[in-house]
């Protein structure tokens, strides 16, 4: 039997527990910003920290180790530039047959970049804290990607200050892509075989006539409305049949490495 | 309750939320996020008793789920429960022992993620679980036992460096002469 403070304890509790349970989901979101928002000293602190620690690494590097970092630099900003202008030329060709055609304009992405300032600390989320919120213009369900163009996932709760991203094999980050050389359409769903290994997910829906090989890449398909087209995704590890062989399973492996984000970009379609 | 042992408990969860969010390291080398908390409600109660427990896992609780996808005071409940179970066990708890603290911390480390996990497969919620879920959980209960009597020796060297030091009462020594008369 529990003692009378025990009890008193307990229905505090279960009542507290109660009130936020039974609040709207706008009033549980605000709660949750104002407390999250306790830790933003100690966020400022370890970004500060991560600055301090970084100037002091490049005041360390040789001389000699920055002047060939440059020169590689120049030298691979020439070559995209000669790209660039080709691409340019491709572009202009490109939006004169959409014209022609009637086709609707395709519109540039608009990129920002943030910084990932945590990781989720529970393990059954995979979810990462980035410095952007609605104080820089972002909206919820905005896709975010990794600065060499990776898909990485989508803004899943936005902040003031900072918002939550739903990384590739969350339950809550679903895409629909299809495989660039078959023109196969399925969708990115997390792995059947559990939260360890996060370079892998699955990729369902596909049909029993697809022929899938390892290596094939696998792009967003645009047609959730929610990522745009074209964002590469992965490769095909390999596939199986499955249901009396009606349907295509097959693995992804990411190309974005999901545990070493430092930077990311949040995409204006 | 006493007032710097508060401070420190509360200080410390407040930190440790905030390490589990940002530091990484072992999360890359072993796909696990280990959870500090239980271990910290764990000596919370079994020193302070449950009022403080209860301070510590609902503090703790709306930290952690401040921080997660997990939806507002989901936490709270399991670590008020292993506060309450081990406060309605304390008088038979070894506390100052080891190996007690060792077996609570593990247990503790154990049952509140099951919980926790219980209670998001009953809300609307489809939390990431499958077979190497085990995997997960067994580290967790591991790191959470070998924590817990480091929680109970960081905190008992803190309270020795932050409080006076009790000096022996002069007045009660066991040889104490008592001379009477005029001698």
């Amino acid at each position: 039997m529990l003692r009378r403070s025990q009890y008193i304890a307990l229905v505090l509790v279960v009542l507290f527990v109660l009130a936020l349970f039974s609040q709207s989901e706008r009033t549980v979101a605000r709660v949750k910003l104002a407390v999250s928002g306790l830790f933003l000293p100690l966020f400022g602190l370890a970004h500060s920290a991560q600055n301090l620690a970084d100037r002091g690494v490049g005041a360390l590097t040789p001389r000699s180790e920055l002047q060939s970092q440059l020169e590689s630099l120049q030298r691979e900003n020439d070559s995209l530039r000669i790209q660039a202008s080709r691409w340019q030329e491709t572009l202009q060709e490109n939006t004169r047959f959409r014209e022609a055609f009637r086709l609707p304009k395709q519109l540039p992405w608009r990129l920002q970049l943030a910084r990932v300032t945590g990781r989720d600390p529970a393990n059954w989320w995979r979810n990462v804290r980035i410095d952007l919120g609605t104080r820089d213009g972002l909206t919820n369900h905005l896709p975010v990607i990794t600065t060499q163009g990776y898909l990485v996932g989508r803004l899943s709760e936005v902040g003031y200050m900072h918002s939550q991203v739903a990384l590739l094999g969350d339950p809550d980050c679903r895409v629909s892509v299809l495989v660039e050389t078959t023109r196969d359409h399925g969708v990115i769903t997390p792995s059947d075989g559990g939260p360890i290994d996060n370079t892998l997910v699955d990729l369902k829906f596909l049909s029993a006539s697809s022929v899938l090989q390892p290596g094939q890449w696998v792009r967003t398909s645009g047609h959730s409305g929610m990522y745009p087209k074209g964002i590469l995704v992965g490769q095909i590890a390999d596939s199986r049949s499955i249901d009396f062989g009606l349907h295509l399973e097959a693995r992804v492996k990411l190309a974005a490495r999901l545990n070493e984000l430092e930077e990311v970009m949040v995409v204006w379609p | 309750m006493n007032p710097l042992n508060v401070t420190l408990i509360l200080g410390t969860v407040f930190v440790s939320v905030f390490l589990q969010c940002t530091l990484t390291g072992f999360r890359n080398l072993t796909g696990v996020q280990p959870d500090l908390l239980p271990g910290l409600v764990a000596y919370a109660t079994l020193t302070s008793g449950l009022g403080m427990g209860t301070v510590t896992a609902l503090c703790g609780g709306l930290w952690v789920d401040s921080l997660s996808h997990n939806p507002l005071g989901i936490s709270i409940g399991p670590l008020f429960a292993a506060a309450l179970v081990m406060e309605r066990y304390r008088g038979m708890i070894l506390r100052d022992q080891t190996y007690a603290q060792f077996l609570i911390g593990a247990a503790v480390s154990a049952g509140v993620p099951a919980a926790t996990l219980l209670l998001l497969l009953n809300t609307s919620n489809t939390p990431l679980v499958g077979w190497s879920s085990l995997w997960h959980w067994s580290v967790m209960t591991l790191i959470g036992g070998l924590l817990t009597p480091l929680w109970f020796w960081l905190f008992g060297w803190l309270g020795r460096q932050l409080s006076y030091e009790t000096l022996p009462d002069a007045g009660s020594q066991s040889n104490r002469q008592i001379k009477r008369g005029r001698g």
